[in-house]
């Protein structure tokens, strides 16, 4: 069967790779032309008709993102594993006593979990908003970091405790014969084996905190310390000429994106397909 | 999960049968252990159940709290808001915005569901037959579903620019006019719709590639003996055979599509007027969208669009249970 469909294509099904190719440049062109805009000089950006390549490609918006976005492409690292960090600490545990602890009130448990997941944003902005001007904890990477939390740490709880709860028993068996403890087999032999929903998980709250424009758009608007989003926020709001220099912020806004489509996209499909919530 | 994506229902089940195995050996360990296991387990979820409260139950009080008073910004430092019970919420339903943010809410949320829907499971069905780069090609589409939401909005507002963007120099090519994409009350709802539409084919298409995964080569087999084209096998293999992952694809990317914050008001702001005014919009802009924030109305539209998604949300559930019985 499997020798048979890979004969095949090599005879008849060259145009379906055509054609493949065309949707996918079809679909891609967007991204493409952000990167076409950014090359291009100022001057030609108001070309009519626009160029559709950049023969003169011009750095200038490489130049101003290093000059003016560092900081922001900092803050938005820092919000990023922050982000990562406190998901797994909170979810891995958590999956845990779900699928293998027999914990009381699992059921309900999973279902506020899920409910969770259907709360809009912008609700939560809000929340979160009249809670932090009484902290204090406006305009802050910690409060920032805790509210982009809240996107991930319902799916990474499930995606956990939906992996756990296949590993065969005998393992737990085998580890509490050799005497170790609830903790030391969540150590020593949960957490290894998770290894690659712990890799799922942490990829898309570094995703997701990566890319949020709500929470940062309310929770941090006059911080020292913008993201990378609200610096190309900011950007649109305040010179609207120059949009090579925006499509560059976005450029390089949309590199851990790249990465991790090349180097793990095994676990985004796999974290899509887990029920994933994304909005 | 790692070796084979799971689709959405089997994942599930994997789930709920941890609900109920587990007894066995559970129930030894408490004979030996009455009580630890149990403890134990608290301890392992106390820090959820903490962040739950804190993070989810403490804001969304808040935000009826919100929604229950009457805030400025003053009344928001010092903390002395008057009550006034349900008055916000009047104020909404009989705003002259809600009518339309209804009616925008519901065109974008189900536009884009539906070409989001028909256009991944058409480029999945494609993807399934499998030819030379499939793989690789299919890889590329997840791109759009990845990039930062802003990314993506501020490319599109620069496509659809009225006088030098890209899409109206090609439609002028074929003798079409200049349209106002963003800036006309008449096209700016289609405008951030198509781009919503693009941001949902990846997620789309990878939930019902894996469904078709799950379908046996065998049952295609048959139908092709009984001969059956590829059209008839589609509409009488496939698409009944997808029904459960295809109820379960749309009734998610209604929700996710009700609470669209970030496209829109990249794009148009919900503007020009209220023509691209949604619930979320309209309760982001009245919070956070003008240098006057209005917090209580604000909350108000916020719970309203959080019963709307729930509504869906529990069908969503119940949908699931059903399958999962099934």
């Amino acid at each position: 069967m499997t020798v048979m469909i890979r004969r095949r294509p090599l005879t008849r099904t060259w145009w379906k790779t055509v054609l493949g190719l065309i949707f996918t440049a079809l679909m891609l062109f967007p991204v493409y032309w952000m990167f076409n805009v950014s090359l291009t000089r100022t001057r030609d950006l108001r070309a009519d008709p626009p160029h559709w390549f950049p023969w003169d490609p011009t750095f200038e918006g490489y130049q101003a993102v290093l000059a003016q976005q560092l900081p922001a492409l900092g803050t938005s690292l820092l919000i990023g594993f922050g982000c990562v960090a406190l998901t797994v600490v909170i979810a891995a545990p958590a999956g845990y006593a779900l699928a293998l602890l027999n914990l009381r009130g699992r059921r309900t448990l999973n279902f506020v979990l899920l409910v969770a997941q259907m709360i809009p944003a912008v609700v939560m902005a809000m929340g979160f908003y009249a809670v932090y001007v009484r902290l204090g904890l406006l305009n802050t990477v910690g409060g920032l970091i805790v509210a982009d939390s809240t996107v991930a740490v319902p799916f990474a709880v499930l995606l956990y405790s939906a992996f756990m709860s296949g590993i065969p028993r005998e393992m737990l068996q085998a580890a509490r014969i050799d005497g170790a403890g609830a903790w030391r087999t969540f150590t020593s032999v949960i957490l290894p084996l998770s290894r690659n929903s712990t890799l799922t998980v942490s990829l898309f709250a570094f995703l997701w905190a990566w890319s949020d424009f709500i929470f940062a758009s309310t929770l941090n608007r006059n911080g020292d310390l913008i993201p990378i989003t609200l610096g190309i926020y900011n950007y649109i709001g305040n010179n609207t000429t120059q949009w090579n220099a925006i499509m560059a912020t976005a450029v390089v806004a949309s590199v851990p994106a790249a990465v991790l489509l090349v180097v793990a996209q095994r676990y985004v499909a796999a974290g899509v397909t887990a029920g994933a919530v994304k909005d | 999960m790692t070796t084979t994506p799971t689709a959405v229902g089997t994942s599930r089940d994997r789930r709920g049968v941890a609900g109920t195995v587990p007894a066995t050996p559970a129930g030894r360990r408490r004979g030996r252990a009455p009580g630890a296991s149990r403890w134990a387990a608290v301890g392992f979820a106390a820090p959820l159940l903490v962040y739950l409260v804190l993070f989810y139950a403490y804001p969304l009080w808040r935000n009826i709290d919100l929604s229950v008073h009457d805030y400025t910004i003053r009344a928001f430092v010092q903390g002395n808001a008057e009550f006034v019970g349900l008055e916000k919420y009047a104020e909404v339903f009989g705003s002259s915005v809600f009518g339309t943010a209804l009616w925008n809410t519901a065109v974008f949320t189900l536009v884009s569901i539906a070409f989001q829907y028909a256009i991944g499971l058409a480029l999945a069905v494609f993807f399934r037959s499998g030819f030379q780069l499939s793989a690789v090609l299919r890889g590329m589409f997840l791109v759009p579903w990845l990039l930062p939401l802003i990314v993506s909005a501020s490319t599109w507002a620069w496509m659809l620019a009225s006088d030098n963007g890209i899409v109206n120099s090609v439609l002028e090519a074929f003798g079409i006019g200049q349209i106002n994409w963003l800036t006309s009350p008449d096209t700016a709802l289609i405008s951030v719709t198509i781009a919503n539409i693009w941001l949902g084919i990846p997620f789309n298409l990878v939930i019902l590639y894996s469904g078709l995964q799950n379908i046996p080569g065998d049952v295609y087999e048959a139908a092709s003996l009984d001969g059956a084209g590829p059209w008839r096998q589609f509409w009488s293999v496939t698409f009944p055979l997808l029904r459960p992952v295809s109820a379960i694809t749309l009734l998610l990317g209604l929700i996710y599509t009700l609470k669209v914050v970030d496209v829109i008001w990249i794009m148009t702001t919900g503007g020009p007027g209220n023509s691209s005014t949604t619930f979320a919009i309209w309760s982001y802009r009245e919070a956070f969208g003008t240098g006057q924030p209005d917090f209580s109305p604000a909350a108000a539209v916020g719970n309203v669009l959080i019963v709307i998604a729930l509504v869906f949300g529990f069908l969503y559930l119940q949908l699931q249970r059903r399958q999962e019985e099934s």
